[in-house]
């Protein structure tokens, strides 16, 4: 009896595991001839070219210093390095060979050419929304770049993880294959800011929070999440910034780098989004208006509107705390080590000094987004253009790091305090150091 | 390798990525005007400007520069002759001088965001580049009258 039972879970297990190879597996898709340039319109060419900038493709598909969407990032994600492939025209290390319904497929799918599922690191569950004129357009723009011969490093995903077939088990429990779907009581503007957010930049691909598995938890749409290292804060009426995100102030933040209000695009997976996308002269003012037209609504900026001159006046005060005699040690730490270029008067801040007091790294219930920055500086090509912040990793304790962050959430805001700070700076000090 | 602008003048250094801006101006491309102090971005004496804004060279990254337009208490003024540095001698201000670069490299930065500084602004923005000498006073009469002299010019134009 208990063989018979035995013998009948082994078969259950293996017509189960071969019905599962039997859904996972994809057919290869022929290899082509590289395509002949004169076989894509200019106009299309050009579409796709905004098209790669908005969605960011060379963030991933470049190594530090490399060519241009000749791949080689590695993305850290929790089960291991992922590296942005070779997506130029190369056809043995790139994607010369693939036919637009290959490509197609990768987009839409998550399958490359030859029949293996992609990681999805790679966001086809936000390109699966695009248009087929803009998969097309996109298509036509990286045929038609210079071939790049060039091997990404092997990936770091530790077995079983590595079994291509079983990212199957992952689309099923959470991709599915749709098109983008506007909402007709909103407007045009609105929708081609929300197109542009789900299917083309991806901006749930960090503002998401996960679940274990790795996938975006879709009822808490843009509810913020940790991404290498930094917090990606909410983009929602939950964002904890001082004064609210209003149209202008993401227009200038996407565009530029830097909001007025609100600080820098300086975090390591923010500065590219700004740099390799929506600051690059291709991408029309129009599309950037659209995605602050589209967050300043689901982020209900125009109810929080009311009190931003008085939190920014109450912020400019504060902003002088410790320019006088100071008994207070920790004022005079950041006195010296801050102030000279932290400190605002008159009505605004300065777009040169960002007012901490009005920062979200402030705010948010973890110090990641304070102790980040202050420990890497930051570069003249992140954040703000030009503006270079020294980097006190070499030059501030653990403990120094820790006094300032308790410090100013003290005296910046009503919040309470965050707690165990020192290790906090040492366990980022040690992902620093690791990281050079 | 790292490629900046260096008082106007395009330079390519050798220095690795993480090597302190400071000791690239100072040991690689000999402008020795920049001063020591701390080492630690809490005195001010390595004050230079990145892209016209003070900032302390000796815990700036070379490679976070790259591309970017440096300035030195050398190329503040092509002769010399920034109304600070005018203020500066006028005043006496310096005793030892050793910090003095760093002061006035700050100073302009202030005046660039404050025109007609308060003294709250002075102490504010000036808070962190000190003087063993206690020339502060000296300091906040030199901006003082540069602030003066500057905001004359501009009418003047």
């Amino acid at each position: 009896m208990t063989r018979r039972i035995a013998i009948a879970v082994v078969a259950i297990a293996f017509i189960g595991l071969v019905g599962f190879c039997i859904l996972a597996w994809r057919p290869a898709i022929a290899p082509i001839e590289p395509p002949n340039q004169a076989s894509f319109t200019a106009e299309s060419i050009a579409k796709g070219e905004i098209l790669s900038a908005e969605g960011h493709c060379v963030s991933c598909h470049i190594r530090p210093g490399g060519q241009p969407l000749a791949g080689g990032y590695g993305v850290n994600t929790p089960f291991g390095v992922i590296y942005g492939t070779n997506i130029t025209p190369d056809p043995q290390t790139g994607i010369g060979q693939w036919s637009l319904a290959a490509f197609t497929r990768a987009m839409r799918e998550g399958v490359s050419r030859d029949g293996h599922h992609l990681y999805a690191a790679f966001p086809y569950n936000a390109f699966t929304e695009l248009s087929d004129d803009d998969i097309n357009a996109l298509y036509a723009y990286l045929m038609t770049r210079a071939p790049v011969s060039a091997t990404i490093p092997p990936n770091t995903v530790p077995f079983p993880l590595n079994i291509r077939l079983l990212e199957e088990g992952w689309k099923i429990l959470f991709f599915r294959k749709k098109s983008f779907q506007p909402d007709p009581a909103k407007s045009a503007e609105w929708n081609r800011g929300a197109y542009l957010s789900e299917a083309v930049s991806d901006c749930g691909g960090c503002h998401t929070p996960r679940n274990a598995l790795g996938a975006e938890e879709l009822r808490h749409a843009y509810a913020g999440a940790v991404v290498d290292h930094w917090i990606a804060p909410p983009l929602t009426d939950t964002n904890p910034s001082p004064v609210p995100w209003t149209q202008e102030e993401l227009f200038s933040y996407l565009r530029s780098g830097v909001g007025g209000l609100h600080g820098a695009a300086i975090a390591a997976t923010m500065t590219p989004v700004v740099r390799d996308a929506l600051d690059v002269p291709v991408v029309p003012d129009a599309d950037v208006r659209a995605l602050a037209t589209y967050f300043s609504d689901i982020n209900h900026a125009s109810v929080h509107a009311s009190d931003a001159e008085a939190v920014t006046k109450r912020a400019i005060e504060r902003s002088a705390l410790g320019s006088g005699q100071e008994y207070d040690p920790d004022a005079n730490l950041y006195a010296s080590a801050c102030m000279s270029c932290h400190y605002n008067s008159g009505t605004a801040p300065l777009v040169a000094r960002p007012e901490l007091g009005l920062n979200s790294a402030l705010t948010l219930p973890e110090p990641t987004n304070f102790i980040q920055p202050v420990l890497r500086g930051i570069g003249s090509r992140d954040g703000a253009p030009g503006l270079v912040m020294p980097a006190y990793a070499s030059a501030l304790t653990d403990a120094d790091v820790a006094r300032l962050a308790a410090y100013l959430r003290r005296t910046r805001t009503t919040l309470p305090p965050w707690t165990d700070l020192e290790k906090k700076v040492a366990s980022a000090r040690r992902e620093l150091t690791a990281s050079r | 390798m790292t490629t900046f602008n260096l008082n106007g003048r395009a330079v390519s250094v050798h220095s690795p990525d993480d090597a302190p801006l400071l000791w690239v101006i100072r040991d690689e491309l000999g402008l020795t005007g920049t001063k020591f102090g701390c080492g630690i971005g809490c005195c001010g004496a390595c004050t230079v400007h990145v892209e016209g804004r003070a900032t302390r060279s000796c815990i700036t990254p070379v490679g976070a520069i790259a591309g970017a337009e440096v300035t030195t208490i050398e190329g503040l003024d092509p002769a010399g002759k920034h109304p600070l540095q005018t203020a500066w001698i006028e005043l006496q201000v310096p005793q030892c001088g050793y910090c003095q670069s760093g002061q006035i490299m700050q100073a302009a930065t202030l005046l660039k965001d404050y025109p007609n500084p308060t003294d709250q602004d002075i102490n504010a923005v000036m808070a962190g580049s000190l003087c063993r000498c206690m020339t502060y006073i000296r300091i906040r009469k030199a901006i003082k009258l540069a602030a003066s002299r500057m905001q004359e010019g501009a009418r003047g134009e």
